[in-house]
């Protein structure tokens, strides 16, 4: 697979609602088996990019392909090629656990539906409740047969838009091991999230803020391009600390995390600088790489910034 | 309540100014607020009626004496009749009581003038549609007076002996379709207009508003169903139902009811197919309209409400002033009761019914148009 074709190939991808833009010209390439994340504040536009691949919003200008498809013109061809989960619960909650999945295999025109419902029950874990009505289900379990549902007809290509919202850790953990055995098939997904961890699992990622694509690239790549330099400070009584760092010159940001804080700025003599004037033994100074967060909040700071 | 429990002011006045902000932003409700008792007042205080007035009239004249003319004129001083025709033969009468155009006929007999001022006590026969006894019963009562005090008037000088003793003509009242003059043979199959106007417009603005209210919509357009498939899958459903409802209508009419069933049955389920898809279509309207499933509810009623009083189901459809008629005359269900009515209580057929036919066609087609153009729109 590795000289195959990209799977998302767009161009200048623009979409704006009543004069407003939410996606700016958007390019992205995404290559076969690939796990993509997105990632970006509420409002960023990955809603409205991953509805525009899936054929529920038109662009308004740009061109592109999805599985080799014309996004404008052959989305018909696309739909039964991909597997969309919305970010809301999107089945029906008074129908079953199997009638909501008769219902999506029905829908796609599976052959033998019974084989491949009771498979997709059998190997999600779902067996249990089957014959529940769906929205007496956990949030982790919705989760589960919604992604179910978008696996039923074998789609080549997953637009997962925040699917593990509100779900907990070990489904989370369930619903990553699932994607990663779809990639080694050859399944390639596009994940918009907000959790960090997530975003360190995707093999590339985007950053998008208010339309706009900030960053790409695999997760050391955007940590390293953005020349963030962090220390960790840790010792007693750090909350009295944190008022006296913000206001040092290139000090940019100040983030507690556990029982250290971690002071980042893009200049590293200067942040250094200020930081020896309060190297007096109380604290422990360390020097570590910067984290994905502290990336992504230094490029919404400069963005707003300038 | 044991702790806590005195009643805080501010609270309350929060609690107040909350609900206020959360009406205005809901437009919709808040129209409703004000339109239906504004609705309601203009049918009930202006349009409705119970003692019609002006009900049309066909003479057939078999005698062209003074009298007739007396008893015609008096006829139209009174208010309840309107004559309009008396150059009409018996089967063209007859046709316009069958489908509802005129309400009475009077046929005054040959050689009318001739037998009364023989005092050979002559009869006058007044044919009524007595579908709604309602529409009909004080204008049949006041024939009898009208008729006799006109002709006292005229029987004066040397035929005033006529005035004495027993009145000088025979009226003869003829009550056709419903001669006991039985409330429910009118409402009854009326109800059915009614039942499948409040469910389908309802149930289908409610089915379709749901799918998008729940954000099921989304996961279905991003399917390769087709918008039309969605759309036709989730009315032929209602379609049935409504044809569940008339069943259980009509075994009720019939067995519950007593009420005579005249006409073809065949006739009332064909044709009964264009008032359901109209109603779908209002309803399949409302749906692309309203932004959640209470709104779809106030609108369907909003439609409900004039449906249910100007079409003539509950109150007569005569007795209402022209602008509240001309109003009536939009809405399928008016048509539709005309038709119900029609075909099992005077068992009209195919071409008696068509004149209420084609407004409900034109109905379905605006309404199912406009429904069609609005739902694709919100797809993108």
């Amino acid at each position: 697979m590795a000289d195959a074709s990209p799977v998302i190939a767009v161009r200048n991808l623009t979409k704006s609602f009543s004069g407003k833009t939410v996606v700016n010209k958007l390019s992205l390439q995404i290559n076969p088996g690939e796990i993509y994340g997105f990632l970006g504040p509420n409002g960023s536009g990955k809603t409205t990019f991953i509805r525009m691949l899936s054929g529920l919003l038109r662009p308004d200008s740009g061109s592109g392909t999805c599985l080799g498809f014309d996004i404008l013109r052959e989305s018909g061809k696309i739909k039964p090629l991909i597997g969309y989960m919305a970010q809301r619960f999107s089945l029906y909650e008074d129908l079953s656990v199997r009638e909501n999945l008769n219902f999506m295999a029905r829908i796609y025109r599976i052959n033998n539906m019974r084989r491949t419902v009771d498979e997709t029950v059998e190997r999600m874990g779902l067996s249990r409740f089957a014959n529940q009505l769906a929205g007496t289900l956990s949030g982790g379990w919705k989760q589960r047969l919604a992604l179910s549902a978008c696996l039923l007809h074998r789609p080549r290509l997953l637009l997962l838009d925040e699917p593990t919202a509100g779900v907990d850790p070990k489904a989370r953990r369930d619903f990553w091991d699932d994607i990663y055995s779809l990639a080694a098939e050859g399944v390639t997904s596009l994940i918009s999230t907000h959790y960090m961890d997530e975003a360190e699992r995707c093999h590339r990622l985007a950053y998008l803020a208010y339309g706009d694509l900030l960053v790409s690239g695999t997760a050391d790549e955007v940590v390293s391009r953005s020349g963030l330099k962090t220390r960790a400070v840790s010792g007693a009584n750090l909350h009295l600390l944190s008022p006296e760092l913000k206001p040092l010159a290139g000090v940019e940001q100040v983030v507690p995390f556990g029982s250290t804080l971690h002071v980042s700025g893009h200049d590293e003599e200067l942040l250094d600088q200020s930081l020896n004037s309060l190297k007096n033994g109380k604290y422990t100074w360390q020097k570590i790489d910067a984290n994905l967060e502290e990336v992504f909040i230094s490029l919404m700071q400069e963005r707003e910034g300038g | 309540m044991g702790f806590g429990g005195y009643f805080s002011f501010n609270r309350f006045l929060a609690v107040i100014s909350k609900e206020f902000v959360q009406m205005r932003r809901d437009r919709v409700t808040f129209a409703m607020m004000i339109g239906i008792p504004i609705l309601q007042m203009i049918i009930f205080g202006f349009a409705i009626n119970s003692d019609p007035k002006h009900l049309p009239t066909v003479v057939l004249a078999g005698d062209h004496s003074v009298f007739s003319r007396t008893i015609i004129a008096a006829m139209q001083n009174s208010d309840y009749f309107k004559v309009i025709s008396t150059a009409a033969t018996e089967e063209e009468a007859a046709m316009l009581v069958e489908t509802g155009q005129v309400q009475f006929v009077l046929t005054i007999p040959e050689q009318f003038s001739r037998h009364l001022i023989r005092g050979e006590n002559p009869s006058l026969l007044l044919t009524a549609d007595a579908t709604d006894p309602a529409a009909t019963s004080n204008a049949l009562s006041a024939f009898r007076i009208v008729a006799e005090r006109a002709l006292a008037r005229d029987l004066d000088g040397p035929l005033s002996h006529l005035r004495r003793g027993s009145p000088p003509v025979d009226v003869i009242i003829h009550p056709r379709f419903n001669p006991e003059g039985i409330t429910q043979y009118n409402i009854v199959p009326g109800l059915m207009g009614v039942v499948l106007t409040m469910t389908l417009v309802i149930i289908t603005a409610l089915a379709i508003t749901r799918e998008r209210e729940r954000g099921t919509m989304e996961n279905l357009l991003s399917t390769p169903v087709k918008p039309f498939e969605v759309m036709i899958g989730k009315i032929i459903p209602y379609i049935i139902v409504g044809y569940v409802q008339m069943g259980v209508i009509l075994l009720a009419s019939y067995f519950l009811f007593k009420v005579p069933i005249i006409g073809n049955l065949f006739l009332l389920l064909g044709v009964s197919l264009l008032f359901i898809a109209a109603n779908l279509g209002v309803g399949l309207t409302f749906s692309t309209l309203a932004r959640n499933q209470l709104q779809a509810v106030q609108m369907a009623f909003f439609f409900f409400l004039p449906s249910i009083l100007l079409s003539g189901f509950m109150f007569p459809f005569r007795g209402m002033p022209v602008w509240a008629q001309h109003i009536g005359e939009i809405l399928p269900l008016t048509h539709y009761l005309r038709i119900v009515r029609g075909i099992i209580l005077k068992g009209n057929t195919f071409d008696q019914i068509l004149p209420n036919l084609w407004p409900i066609t034109l109905f379905l087609v605006i309404s199912l148009t406009i429904g069609l153009k609005r739902y694709r729109s919100t797809l993108d």
